[in-house]
């Protein structure tokens, strides 16, 4: 069956605007989602690494969780009211933030776009503001 | 595209408010009623450009918007460095009231979107006489708190970047993409600070659940229009406030967020249209 997760790293990666905003942000999660959870690894905006679990003491600076139903209709090509957007879920108390919550909150726009980089369809540029031609990283 | 200008005009206003001397942002365009605009938190009257624009509004109501102090083009009063900005529902309402009088409105027409939304529904309790109508956008009677507040104002974190992320969720997904970033723009253009003092009015001190069911739509009636993609004031929330107030009309907008009038103007102005026809009609 499709996970939405084996497409991360490939989805993130293909947008230069979004590596761009990530330029300053190195950091590992978890993506959780109840029964299956996974560590992304990112490096100057990068992702690195995407590793599925179960772990044996996994570390990470900051974890996402939401139950597999609420990833799935985030990831839905048009989700509905209240599942389209991760402040929205956090919101309902349908997603928890938990950790070292400082790279999350200071690269919102760019961990937004990431999670939604995998939704069939989507168009980045209208979730966050993602220069086609950003400056070389220095 | 040939060079034109819009039917707006910008003015500064000098005036005092609660006391202090304030130079305030005005725009407005049109004839006829009075319909004063109130633009949302940490953001500023440019939200408000499809109203002032469109001529099915302009022939029939003035149009007028504010940037509240520390908003927009309205700077802080003198000696804002020394002080924290903190909105208060007093100081709020009676900044509204402040502005209607030095205008010389008579029984103008209040609209109000989120923390506006929630003043006209402050302003209908304690101040029905002053108003012809109040028109609530995103009314609720309280939101409670579901981030830190703090993010939108600390030294270690880009303080546009992040009120912008943080209610770009707010817009729906449907909307125009031109509306969507003209609108967050505007958030990452706000003063530091300015945004999470507003809320301490939306989150806190601005908490109204227990007193609504007192308003009198006979005295001054009530409208509300909510959009449905907003999870800040949900369509649920305004539609107990118009099942606690008697005689409140609702509209809940398919495809619009927490910004209507600026995410997708021509959008809602289709839902305004028909409530500002009824006000017209009522004003004879």
């Amino acid at each position: 069956m499709d996970d939405p997760i084996d497409r991360l790293m490939h989805a993130a990666n293909a947008h230069a605007g979004l590596v761009h905003r990530g330029r300053r942000l190195d950091t590992t999660f978890l993506l959780d989602s109840g029964n299956a959870s996974a560590l992304v690894q990112i490096r100057a905006g990068r992702v690195e690494a995407v590793r599925k679990g179960p772990f044996v003491m996994p570390s990470w600076d900051f974890a996402l969780r939401a139950s597999r139903e609420e990833w799935a209709q985030f990831w839905l090509p048009v989700p509905p009211p209240g599942h389209h957007d991760l402040m929205a879920m956090i919101k309902r108390r349908a997603l928890r933030l938990e950790g070292n919550v400082t790279p999350f909150m200071t690269h919102l726009f760019y961990f937004k776009a990431l999670l939604a980089s995998v939704r069939p369809g989507v168009s980045l540029s209208a979730i966050a503001p993602l220069p086609n031609d950003p400056e070389p990283a220095r | 595209m040939s060079a034109r200008f819009e039917p707006v005009t910008g003015r500064y206003l000098h005036l005092d408010i609660g006391g202090r001397a304030h130079r305030l942002y005005v725009e407005e365009a049109g004839q006829g009623i009075p319909l004063v605009c109130l633009h949302t938190a940490g953001s500023d009257t440019r939200q408000w450009r499809g109203l002032l624009n469109d001529p099915r509004i302009l022939e029939r109501f003035r149009v007028i918007a504010f940037d509240m102090p520390w908003h927009g083009k309205s700077s802080p009063p003198t000696g804002w460095q020394d002080e924290t900005y903190r909105l208060t529902s007093q100081a709020y309402a009676d900044l509204v009231l402040t502005v209607c009088e030095a205008l010389e409105l008579d029984r103008p027409v209040a609209i109000g979107c989120s923390i506006g939304g929630r003043i006209v529904l402050q302003l209908a309790l304690d101040h029905p006489d002053r108003f012809r109508a109040l028109i609530g956008l995103q009314s609720g009677a309280h939101v409670d708190p579901y981030y830190d507040l703090e993010w939108l104002n600390r030294p270690d974190a880009h303080g546009g970047e992040t009120c912008a992320a943080i209610v770009s969720g707010l817009v729906s997904p449907t909307a125009p993409d031109e509306g969507r970033w003209e609108t967050l723009w505007h958030y990452m253009q706000g003063g530091p600070g300015v945004f999470k003092g507003d809320l301490y009015f939306y989150k806190i001190d601005g908490d109204i659940r227990k007193e609504i069911e007192r308003i009198d739509t006979t005295a001054c009636p009530l409208y509300l229009l909510s959009g449905e993609y907003d999870y800040s004031c949900t369509p649920d929330e305004t539609l107990d406030v118009a099942r606690r107030v008697k005689g409140a009309q609702v509209t809940i907008m398919p495809g619009l967020g927490h910004f209507p009038m600026s995410e997708d103007p021509q959008g809602f102005i289709t839902h305004l249209l028909p409530v500002l026809n009824r006000i017209a009609g009522e004003s004879g």
